[in-house]
């Protein structure tokens, strides 16, 4: 067993030179000698060191792993640092199928439809050539239609630890005049780690 | 009648619904959607219709069966009906509001992704590949669209005589038109690409945004909801498409 400081810093470096969140289980694997337990209680003061120096960056748990990301107050000067990046967003159709498959999956296109109201194909093509969403079985039903179920990339690009961090459905309002949907946009929908 | 006789069709994007006109209507009048009032609605939700036929747009089958539904429970209810009538027509009503509920928590669902996509995009972490941008505009959808023109199109009406209909253009033309009007002066408000004309240049225009939205050469965006409508050219240059 070394010394925490030590093991900190491993895993601090391990984090850093990785482009995707490193899990627990590949931190333990290059460090067979020390207890899971240990692992996470450093990465825990890791991340709250990462926090209380109020530097550029945090570390954060997302899509099972762990990822050092930029505060996001200081996104306006990145974006002047590296002007080329750019991306399109998902369009209100691909973001509504996104959220009945999260929340039903698995589920099959006509049952997609069903609640949409509306032909999906076209959103459910675009989120597969995503790679957001991805087809997990098929139904015991006429036709033997798809189930299609949310991918990992689907945590990674909303930033989500898991699918349980994703609000209860019955949580939304029932019913909300679109302006008062709109001004709550702007809080932060983060927490634990990041805050 | 030669080729370019044949009305053009311009096709609705497939993902605006029968649904998302009903919350539409619902929400325009601030309501909670239990005090759905079954008469105005379907009397509205027939006007939109209409609207969309006579602008030859091409009106999914969803939206004639929910028409159907509407006038179903409309007529049931103007008429004298036994209790077990009456139970039928309250159960039809339920079931709709309860998929007009559920259609609008989905909805919220997804306004919580988008805020996420949002957030998320600001933390950047090493080798990512790209990030959004940043400003902050509502995607106008078709209804909005709807609306939009429909408000212009009221007052046209009184005084057409005193306009002077130009050469006719067709959909394409003024397709064209646009975008290089908005090359120069991005963004035009909605209104803005209207000026001056008559009614049937209206369509025309109306039918060319439509249409230029459609194969993204622009894209229309809302400061707040039932704003004003700001028309910008998309990042997609004309010359990548085929027509």
């Amino acid at each position: 067993m070394m010394e925490k400081g030590e093991l900190k810093g491993i895993i601090e470096a391990l984090i850093f030179v990785s482009p995707k969140p490193v899990s627990l289980k590949e931190i333990s694997e290059v460090l067979p000698d020390e207890g899971i337990k240990e692992i996470r209680s450093a990465i825990e003061e890791l991340s709250a060191e990462y926090k209380e120096r109020g530097g550029g960056l945090l570390l954060v748990e997302v899509a099972g792993g762990y990822q050092l990301i930029t505060r996001p107050e200081y996104d306006p000067y990145i974006r002047k640092l590296l002007t080329e990046r750019r991306e399109v967003r998902l369009s209100q159709a691909a973001l509504e199928t996104l959220a009945v498959i999260a929340y039903r999956q698995p589920i099959s296109t006509p049952e997609i439809s069903a609640i949409r109201g509306v032909d999906v194909s076209g959103p459910l093509k675009s989120l597969l050539a995503k790679k957001l969403i991805r087809i997990i079985g098929r139904k015991d039903a006429p036709g033997r239609p798809f189930l299609y179920g949310t991918t990992k990339e689907f945590l990674l690009r909303f930033g989500l630890r898991d699918l349980s961090e994703l609000p209860r459905l019955e949580e939304f309002e029932e019913f909300l005049p679109e302006d008062e949907r709109e001004s709550e946009a702007t809080s932060s929908p983060d927490e634990g780690k990041t805050e | 009648m030669t080729s370019s006789e044949v009305p053009y069709k311009v096709r609705i994007p497939v993902f605006e619904g029968p649904l998302d006109l009903l919350l539409h209507l619902v929400r325009k009048r601030e309501i909670e959607v239990w005090e759905i009032p079954i008469a105005e609605i379907t009397k509205e939700y027939l006007e939109y219709l209409d609207l969309m036929r006579e602008l030859n747009l091409e009106v999914a089958s969803e939206f004639l069966l929910m028409a159907a539904t509407l006038v179903y429970i409309k007529s049931k209810m103007l008429l004298p009906a036994t209790s077990e009538e009456k139970e039928e027509i309250e159960e039809l009503k339920e079931e709709l509001v309860s998929q007009l509920i559920e259609h609008q928590r989905f909805r919220e669902a997804a306004s919580f992704l988008k805020e996420r996509e949002e957030f998320w995009s600001k933390c950047w972490q090493r080798e990512t590949e790209a990030t959004p941008e940043s400003e902050v505009l509502l995607e106008a959808d078709l209804f909005d669209l709807l609306s939009a023109f429909k408000k212009l199109l009221a007052p046209k009406e009184e005084v057409e005589a005193e306009v002077i209909e130009r050469d006719e253009l067709t959909v394409e033309e003024r397709l064209k038109e646009i975008l290089s009007l908005l090359s120069e002066l991005a963004p035009l408000t909605f209104s803005e690409l209207f000026k001056s004309e008559g009614r049937k240049a209206m369509f025309v225009t109306f039918l060319a945004i439509l249409e230029a939205i459609r194969l993204k050469l622009i894209v229309a965006y809302q400061k707040e909801p039932f704003g004003e409508i700001f028309i910008y050219p998309s990042s997609v240059k004309p010359e990548e498409l085929s027509w």
